[in-house]
């Protein structure tokens, strides 16, 4: 484990906040998330997640985004 | 000249294109791309001007084939209006100094203005527009509060010196900006926004979705019906009947120009589905059976749209709807399939892959019956009983989830994963509900009723040329070897590729068994879409493609036929 407080936002409980660090992906992957405000530096707040690894939900600022389990995993948060 | 509308999805740019353009809108639909754009004029002091209602874009880096789209048309405008949802101020900005980076006049209109009181937020006007350069105005499109300053203000619009920066530079200027202009005061949530949360949570999710879905049949069901019980028919039956057993009567009980017009006469009456003529048939079908379900369907889903319903329940259907090889937002083409197929597979072009994009519409054309041809299903079917409207669609229902098992194991390539932004519950302003249900009806009114009644008359040239006498024979083996159905219902699957509700109206006077009936609506349903659908799916999916989804159609139509064969009789 590098850091017991970095974990992917998948694993974040409901209502937990932090501070994305991370991103774990290609370059399209970096640009579609930093489109929705999901970039380095900001805080999210996970909302909640769907059962059986469907999407995340998350607020960032004032809006809601739902990430598919699979790119929440590589979403790295420091909960700080 | 060209005003372009631009800005992030969802903050209201068409609601403020609809305000400036009035309702002389005229759709087009961009050659050869994957996304529609909207063309509008209106009036600039003496000038008529173009107004342009660009996609929804956060970036112009082009990260998606619908930013590429937005950022080739910044060169064919002469001024933007950059919408930008001023509770969401940061992200919207992004897109703001791109534009400006490009040197094109702009001015902003900083739209849910009114959001922003009750969000806590406060943004000071003054400094925003030193800071950008531009004229900026609030707005609140739904209640057209500043559209009369931003009009005022589009000759004013300005375009500052602006560097060139890179993406992180660019996010690091938005931050400044956003700081200095911006306070957010801390508030307690809503109890709309804890309802938006609830509905991406797993169990209240769920209870949410059976409660909405639940409460939208029986909706639809109660206007629909209401209408036909309470208007049409009887307008038909007691006003319309008398006029056209008059007209019979002059034209002397008979003959080809009769039967085209009037129908032929069932036990010396008229008989409005089994008629088949033009004054008959022709109107009551468009008129009386389906019209009544657009209206209360396109009401819902208006509804549902405007709320913000729909990319919740994309949400919630995610895992399932990976299975089918897609992910939870082709929810929304396949809810728009339940209206018309056609808007359906264009709306397919909201998904990334075009291995998204041949499942989702092949599916669609396949499983989702449209509005009409549920009206039919329910008005014929239903007579019978319910359970036997209950078995056509969980039949069809089955075969949406089976098809989509093997679709998504054969078909080659990647299905990418959800991301979405969900946008906060709004009360539906009743002006966009009812300007998007007129012009849905008015689209069905003004393309379906024309193919109905040349349907219609087709129908007739072909009985009296004897062309389906000799298909009949032909197919026989098929229809009734098969699929246990008299051979003269192979007329109602050739007429489905004009139109399937008034293909369906055809099997009536057949005196089909309840079960025949369910096994006909099923393999008129599957088999090839209507020709409007056809011409979609030849644009969206290529020839190529075009000939694989109807092998499967015709495949699956005949074999989902054979099977409720064996088991219903």
């Amino acid at each position: 484990m590098p850091d017991a407080k970095h974990v992917p936002l998948s694993r974040m409980e409901a209502g937990q906040s932090g501070i994305v660090v991370q991103i774990q992906g290609g370059q399209g992957m970096i640009n579609r998330l930093g489109a929705l405000g999901i970039r380095p530096g900001r805080r999210v707040t996970k909302v909640g997640s769907m059962f059986m690894r469907g999407p995340v939900t998350v607020q960032v600022g004032n809006a809601r985004v739902a990430i598919g389990f699979g790119m929440a995993k590589r979403i790295v948060v420091d909960l700080g | 000249m060209n005003i372009l509308l631009m800005g992030n999805p969802n903050v209201g740019k068409s609601v403020i294109f609809s305000r400036l353009t009035g309702v002389k809108v005229v759709a087009s639909n961009y050659p050869g791309t994957t996304v529609g754009y909207t063309h509008g004029y209106m009036k600039l002091g003496e000038e008529t001007v173009e107004v342009t209602d660009v996609p929804g874009t956060y970036t112009l880096e082009p990260t998606s084939e619908a930013e590429e789209v937005a950022a080739r048309m910044l060169d064919s405008g002469d001024v933007v209006i950059n919408v930008i949802d001023a509770t969401n101020l940061e992200r919207n900005l992004y897109l703001t100094l791109q534009i400006l980076e490009r040197n094109i006049p702009v001015i902003v209109a900083l739209n849910m203005w009114d959001d922003t009181e009750h969000l806590g937020i406060h943004i000071d006007l003054d400094m925003l527009r030193e800071l950008l350069g531009v004229p900026v105005i609030p707005t609140v499109a739904v209640t057209a509060q500043g559209i009369k300053e931003l009009v005022e203000s589009i000759p004013g619009a300005a375009s500052p010196e602006t560097l060139v920066r890179s993406s992180d530079e660019r996010w690091a200027a938005v931050g400044q900006i956003t700081e200095k202009v911006q306070q957010i005061v801390h508030r307690h949530h809503t109890w709309r926004e804890r309802l938006g949360d609830a509905s991406v949570r797993p169990l209240t999710g769920s209870l949410i979705a059976l409660v909405i879905i639940a409460a939208a049949f029986t909706v639809i069901r109660l206007i629909g019906e209401s209408l036909i019980g309470y208007a049409l028919d009887p307008l038909f039956e007691n006003l319309w009947a008398p006029v056209m057993l008059r007209l019979s009567d002059l034209m002397g009980g008979g003959g080809f120009f009769h039967d085209v017009l009037v129908g032929k006469l069932i036990g010396g009456e008229i008989h409005f589905v089994e008629s088949l003529g033009l004054l008959t048939t022709g109107l009551y079908v468009p008129f009386a059976m389906v019209l009544p379900y657009i209206v209360s369907f396109y009401l819902v889903l208006g509804l549902l749209e405007d709320f913000g319903y729909l990319p919740r329940l994309a949400v919630l259907m995610d895992t399932i709807m990976h299975r089918l090889g897609l992910h939870g937002y082709a929810i929304i083409p396949s809810m728009l399939g339940l209206g018309c197929n056609v808007p359906a597979i264009l709306a397919t072009r909201i998904l990334e892959s075009k291995r998204e994009r041949f499942i989702a519409a092949t599916l669609i054309s396949i499983a989702i019956p449209c509005a009409a041809l549920q009206a039919m299903i329910v008005g014929l079917v239903g007579r019978h009983g319910v359970q036997y409207v209950a078995i056509v669609f969980g039949t069809l229902f089955i075969v949406w989830i089976v098809l989509g098992l093997i679709l998504n194991r054969f078909t080659r390539g990647l299905s990418p994963e959800l991301l979405i932004e969900i946008p906060p519950y709004r009360i539906p302003p009743w002006r966009t509900v009812s300007q998007k249900l007129w012009m849905r009806t008015y689209g069905f009114l003004k393309e379906a009723v024309p193919i109905i009644l040349g349907a219609v008359l087709v129908i007739n040239i072909l009985y009296v040329l004897g062309v389906f006498d000799a298909i009949a024979d032909f197919t026989a083996p098929v229809i009734t070897g098969l699929l246990g159905l008299p051979k003269e219902a192979v007329t109602a699957i050739v007429v489905g590729f004009l139109r399937k509700d008034v293909a369906l109206g055809l099997l009536a006077p057949l005196s089909l068994s309840a079960n025949q009936l369910v096994i006909g609506s099923v393999v008129l349903a599957m088999f090839f879409p209507c020709i409007a659908t056809y011409v979609v799916l030849l644009r969206e999916l290529g020839v190529k493609n075009l000939l694989k989804a109807s092998g499967i159609m015709v495949v699956a139509a005949l074999l989902v036929g054979g099977l409720l064969n064996l088991i219903l009789q």
